[in-house]
């Protein structure tokens, strides 16, 4: 690819990206992934399940080496690593019980094994080194129409599914006991819940690689969790935030020599920690003035 | 009168007039949790409107008897029949407040929407507008003015205190116009001036609206007033009748086997003195409250 060379005219910056094939599919598999996210990860932060989202996305790393190393191309590695992890941390009966909202000690020794089978699977394929980095730290390279086509369905399959689900999980969500008291399938839904936080995981290291899920998975709903409490509104902004992030991390990336990874999370935390200091500062300023003693 | 008697008296209670069915029926029904006996031979009926209490010492089986009703907890020994149906069967025509402290500090979700939850969160699909969702909506509005709670409903429930969570709980409790309220310690982590107007916004719903109300509660006293019968649980099985009546020195002696003193205050107040329950475990249980 021959340097690219930025003009501020933003319009005609993007019609020349968007001569490339390449550039196409990635703004097309980044927006799709943005989108899945943002909802799962609305989710996933609601019922502080990150640790399992960011595990599940670690495990798609060997799988997406292995894949690699066997020939069967990573795609199909990160979703069936994933989904599987996801099926045996569902099939648990302790983290059954405690919602999987488990953050033990197993977790992270699974994490750390993830990761060195991972490599091992990168040993064992001989000149494949400059795809570690793509794996653990996403890559807008190299993105084919086949992979955007996997990913549309994919989401459109998860986001049929949360339709159908999303008001009895969210009772789930926030009040177990009393969402089961109301005949709400608490444990059914946490394990349904796990697969579709597999499949967005395996889709979101595809763009950001493992290591840096959470600037889609997590930083874009959080933002939006600090922005409103209303929960339609809140999965809305969530959408916007992510693909935003998405769309201005592919534009810097395109010009600059830092990887995709590295821009997606330094945009998605840039706002949160604006909007998380906008919310302190109102916080703040409200109680300031108030002399002890004025509120009962 | 001895916990033998009063227990016969409940028995033949259960007999209860066709015009009055019993709400709840507990027949001789017995628990084992983790291969552990948690209660058994407790027999409890509950007709409609009527407030009782359940009190007992800690770990007795007082929340696992309330979930045991909801069919949360499977029985193993004897019956229990809700509505005249099983366990799990009449739920949408009951509300349930369990034992919890609070909601997490961090929770972004508005009071409103809790109780929006209590209404149709059971539903498969996602709220759209329309005609259903703007009942739901007016519902939740008279519920927040029920319990009077217009002030924070729409702030994160997380950041509420103990007592204003626990109004849009019972707001939440009430969203489908239950027939029985099932409350696991409500007045837990009030203050004494919110756990009587808890109390008494409990009791008023109760009449107003025909509830019946099953309680669990530490202190008998913010609810004596109200109350229509108390349910003692002990390990050997329940003993239930008039407050005066089963908490007295006689009944609770026999029923924890340990001397146990009832003293009556000027006031009309109780304290049970020799309590079988640990006030170093009690305390414990409620994180350095005053
Ligand atoms: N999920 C569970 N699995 C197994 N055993 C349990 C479970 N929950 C409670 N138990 C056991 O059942 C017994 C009764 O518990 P329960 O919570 O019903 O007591 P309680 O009377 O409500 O006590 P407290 O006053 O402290 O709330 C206890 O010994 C407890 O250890
Ligand atoms: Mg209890």
């Amino acid at each position: 690819m021959t340097t690219p060379t930025f003009t501020w005219n933003l319009i005609a910056d993007l019609r020349d990206m968007w001569s490339l094939p390449f550039m196409v599919n990635a703004f097309r598999a980044g927006t799709i992934v943005a989108v899945l996210a943002a909802i799962i990860g609305w989710y996933m932060v609601l019922r502080r399940q990150s640790f399992a989202g960011h595990t599940l996305a670690v495990v798609g790393f060997p799988g997406a080496a292995a894949a690699i190393w066997l020939g069967l191309g990573a795609i199909l590695g990160y979703f069936a690593c994933c989904l599987a992890a996801a099926l045996v941390i569902a099939a648990l009966p302790s983290g059954a019980r405690r919602g999987y909202r488990e953050e033990s000690a197993v977790i992270g020794a699974v994490q750390a094994y993830a990761l060195a089978a991972g490599l091992l699977f990168i040993a064992l394929y001989k000149g494949f080194l400059n795809g570690t980095s793509a794996l653990l730290f996403g890559s807008f390279l190299g993105i084919t129409t086949r992979q955007v086509t996997t990913l549309a369905v994919v989401t459109t399959v998860v986001l049929a599914v949360v339709a159908g689900i999303g008001r009895p999980l969210l009772f789930a969500s926030i009040d177990p006991d009393i969402a089961a008291a109301h005949g709400v399938p608490t444990r059914d839904l946490g394990a349904a819940f796990l697969v579709m936080l597999a499949a967005t995981a395996a889709e979101v290291g595809q763009i950001t690689g493992a290591l840096l899920v959470f600037a889609l998975l997590v930083l874009p709903p959080a933002t939006a969790q600090l922005i409103t409490v209303r929960p339609g509104p809140s999965m809305a902004v969530s959408v916007v935030l992510a693909a935003a992030t998405v769309w201005v991390a592919l534009f810097v990336a395109y010009y600059s020599p830092y990887p995709l990874g590295f821009w997606l999370t330094s945009i998605a935390f840039g706002a949160y920690v604006a909007t998380a200091g906008i919310a302190a500062l109102n916080g703040w300023r409200r109680r300031r003035p108030q002399p002890v003693g004025a509120r009962a | 009168m001895s916990p033998v008697s009063q227990r016969n008296r409940e028995t033949d209670s259960a007999q209860l007039p066709d015009d009055q069915p019993a709400l709840v029926a507990v027949r001789d029904a017995g628990v084992v949790r983790n291969g552990r006996l948690i209660w058994e031979h407790v027999c409890v009926d509950v007709a409609a409107g009527e407030f009782v209490a359940i009190l007992g010492p800690n770990g007795v089986g007082k929340s696992t008897l309330l979930k045991s009703i909801l069919g949360l907890v499977p029985l193993t020994s004897g019956e229990i029949r809700l509505l005249g149906h099983a366990p799990g069967r009449a739920n949408h025509q009951v509300g349930y407040l369990p034992q919890r402290r609070t909601f997490d500090a961090s929770l972004r979700i508005r009071g409103r929407d809790v109780i929006r939850l209590g209404l149709d969160g059971h539903r498969w699909g996602i709220p759209l507008p329309g005609r259903r969702s703007r009942a739901a909506i007016a519902r939740v509005d008279e519920l927040i003015a029920l319990v009077d709670a217009g002030a924070y409903a729409d702030r994160p429930i997380g950041q509420l205190s103990g007592g204003e969570q626990q109004r849009l709980l019972i707001a939440q409790a009430l969203a489908r116009r239950p027939r029985l309220l099932l409350l696991d310690e409500p007045l837990d982590s009030l203050d004494l001036p919110n756990q009587a107007a808890v109390a008494a916004l409990i009791s008023r719903i109760c009449r107003a609206e025909g509830v019946a109300v099953m309680m669990v509660a530490h202190d008998v006293n913010p609810i004596l007033a109200y109350l229509d019968r108390v349910i003692y649980l002990g390990h050997g099985g329940a003993v239930s009748g008039i407050p005066a009546e089963v908490i007295t020195s006689a009944t609770l002696t026999a029923l924890y086997g340990t001397p146990i003193e009832v003293l009556s205050t000027s006031d009309g107040r109780l304290v049970v003195v020799g309590q079988p329950e640990a006030p170093a475990h009690h305390s414990d249980r409620h994180g350095g409250q005053p």
